[in-house]
């Protein structure tokens, strides 16, 4: 298989007397969805918040594309090319798409926003997500779905130039018809070559379309399974605990 | 999440014109009403004055209430920076009057007036460093902090006054005011060049965008990397700053600094801002529409004392007129 796009190695978080993470081990491939599920409580949140520098590991190795680094701040994992798509979307309901989309990033001609490149650059991101819901990109984000919403904020990773993104939660409270837009976009992420990471309560969703299955259980990675070659039943398992002293990996 | 479906509200009206089409369609009217007060608001407050008064709309009238409205429209444009953050500067009217106090002390200590300019909007500025540091950093509400700003602002003014007026008798204020290009005074341009100026920044630059970000959500604008802290201090700077140059055209206007209250200028400018459709949960940055508040209520002042009603009734109608701004905004589009 090849070299993996990240890797944690034996990964360690602790908040005071707590320990979070107890040494977690972790990869996600380009090119490839991978999923990472676990009850509450089992250290997700803390693992993305890791990988997005906001809260940096303890202890531990990181690799990206190959090569060691520490990600200790937001800034420095997404110049790296590490973009999160949190829950709550981060986006300005009152700007409009193109607004949104590059938010802290605008472009600029001699000083002043230049609308049309944005507008642009924003399109042709869309385009190559194959959205097609989207009506007009000077649409204000309040007037979107949460479908919508939740492509705008997948949109901008692609426009950061982003090589891994992860999802947090993507499908919480969405309807069926859009549950299904977002995992098609999720797929095509990674069809278009992105490393993609998707944290998700939802098995149905998992199984649909993920190419990995990462669990965790308070604090330690219990499983990496491939999804064509586990069940739904062997993945509860290992979230719930049952499963856990059978030991570990394919 | 809130979802609205505005492409389905407005499909239902254009298919069907009765029943629910047409409570669709008054709402519609409603919304249209609120989106445009202020200009609605000016139209008709000029067609009514016009009609009962025959002087209000000669040249004359015209030119004086655009130089009465000056200032006003200066603060406004202020205001609007500030609120379209979320954020509110009760201590407007007061800057003003520090920077007016500064100015004239350091006039009348013998200094080049153009200092003396520096100095007055120095002066203002002071006070904006203030409330913006305390609010961005400090994280003190900005009602609180710019309740406390209007009033040290203004002690201090009369401290430094001893509570008298400086009386400045320069040339160059002279020239400002009465001073004209063609019909319009100079006030009135510079009043305009504030104005335009501030449409650009608000909606042409980097800055003023993140000042609606800001407004809209300071969270998802702090995760996209935009230094929301930086933007507040900012506005809470440029609202001082215009306060200063309104400073220096009020001392322009009754030839002395005073140090007096100014609380109609305070209230005055959040209230055309209101009316000029600007959120003050921010969020909605708007230029025009506060600069054509603050000439409706302007007007409005005018008319009532063309038709000669006493003074009494001027605050009594300009409260009317923003609290029904206030309503209308409820039935603003999202």
């Amino acid at each position: 298989m090849a070299e993996p796009l990240i890797r944690l190695q034996q990964v360690t978080k602790s908040f005071g007397p707590v320990d979070v993470l107890k040494g977690v081990d972790f990869e996600a491939y380009a090119g490839k969805v991978t999923a990472l599920v676990g009850d509450n409580g089992a250290g997700k949140s803390t693992l993305i918040k890791g990988l997005s520098g906001v809260q940096p590991y303890d202890g531990g190795v990181v690799s990206f594309e190959g090569r060691e680094v520490h990600l200790t701040n937001p800034r420095q994992a997404s110049s790296l090319g590490i973009e999160v798509v949190y829950q709550d979307l981060a986006l300005c309901e009152n700007l409009d798409i193109v607004q949104n989309m590059f938010l802290g990033r605008e472009e600029l001609k001699q000083g002043t926003l230049d609308e049309a490149a944005m507008e642009f650059s924003a399109i042709k991101a869309l385009q190559s997500l194959s959205v097609r819901t989207v009506k007009s990109v000077r649409q204000k984000v309040s007037s979107l779905s949460g479908g919508q919403r939740q492509t705008v904020a997948i949109g901008r990773t692609v426009l950061r130039n982003a090589k891994l993104v992860i999802l947090d939660e993507p499908t919480a409270a969405l309807g069926v018809a859009q549950t299904e837009q977002v995992l098609n976009l999720v797929r095509r992420l990674a069809d278009n070559g992105l490393g993609v990471i998707i944290i998700s309560h939802n098995l149905a969703d998992v199984f649909q379309v993920c190419d990995y299955i990462s669990v965790l259980y308070l604090g330690n990675m219990v499983a990496r399974l491939e999804t064509v070659k586990t069940t739904r039943d062997e993945v509860v398992a290992y979230i719930t605990g049952t499963k856990v002293l059978e030991g570990v990996n394919e | 999440m809130p979802k609205t479906l505005p492409v389905v509200t407005s499909n239902v009206t254009t298919r069907q014109k009765s029943g629910i089409g047409s409570a669709l369609g008054q709402v519609r009217q409603l919304s249209f009403w609120a989106e445009n007060a202020a200009p609605i608001g000016l139209i008709a407050l000029v067609i009514v004055f016009g009609i009962l008064s025959p002087v209000f709309l000669t040249l004359g009238n015209i030119q004086s209430m655009l130089i009465a409205a000056s200032i006003l429209v200066i603060l406004s444009v202020a205001q609007s920076f500030v609120i379209t953050t979320g954020g509110i500067d009760l201590s407007i009217s007061a800057t003003m009057t520090l920077g007016a106090v500064g100015f004239g002390l350091a006039y009348q200590a013998n200094i080049n007036f153009w200092l003396s300019v520096i100095i007055g909007l120095a002066s203002a500025c002071l006070v904006g460093l203030v409330n913006g540091v305390l609010i961005a950093k400090g994280k003190v509400t900005d009602f609180i902090v710019t309740l406390g700003t209007l009033s040290a602002a203004t002690g201090l003014a009369l401290i430094l006054t001893t509570g008298k007026p400086i009386v400045v008798s320069s040339p160059e204020l002279l020239i400002l005011t009465t001073g004209t290009i063609g019909f319009i005074g100079y006030p009135v341009i510079i009043a305009a060049a504030v104005g335009a100026i501030a449409a650009f920044v608000m909606f042409r630059t980097r800055f003023g965008l993140h000042v609606q970000a800001v407004g809209g959500s300071e969270e998802a604008s702090v995760a996209n990397g935009v230094r929301a802290g930086r933007v507040r201090i900012a506005v809470y700077l440029i609202c001082a700053f215009l306060a200063g140059v309104g400073a220096i055209l009020l001392v322009a206007r009754i030839g002395a600094a005073e140090p007096a209250i100014n609380t109609g200028y305070l209230l005055n400018s959040i209230a055309a801002v209101v009316l000029g459709g600007v959120s003050l949960t921010g969020g909605r940055g708007k230029i025009f529409g506060p600069i054509l508040g603050a000439l409706l209520l302007t007007a409005l002042a005018n008319g009532l004392t063309l038709m000669s009603v006493s003074p009494f009734y001027q605050p009594l109608a300009v409260g009317f007129v923003v609290v029904l701004a206030a309503l209308l905004t409820r039935f603003r589009k999202k």
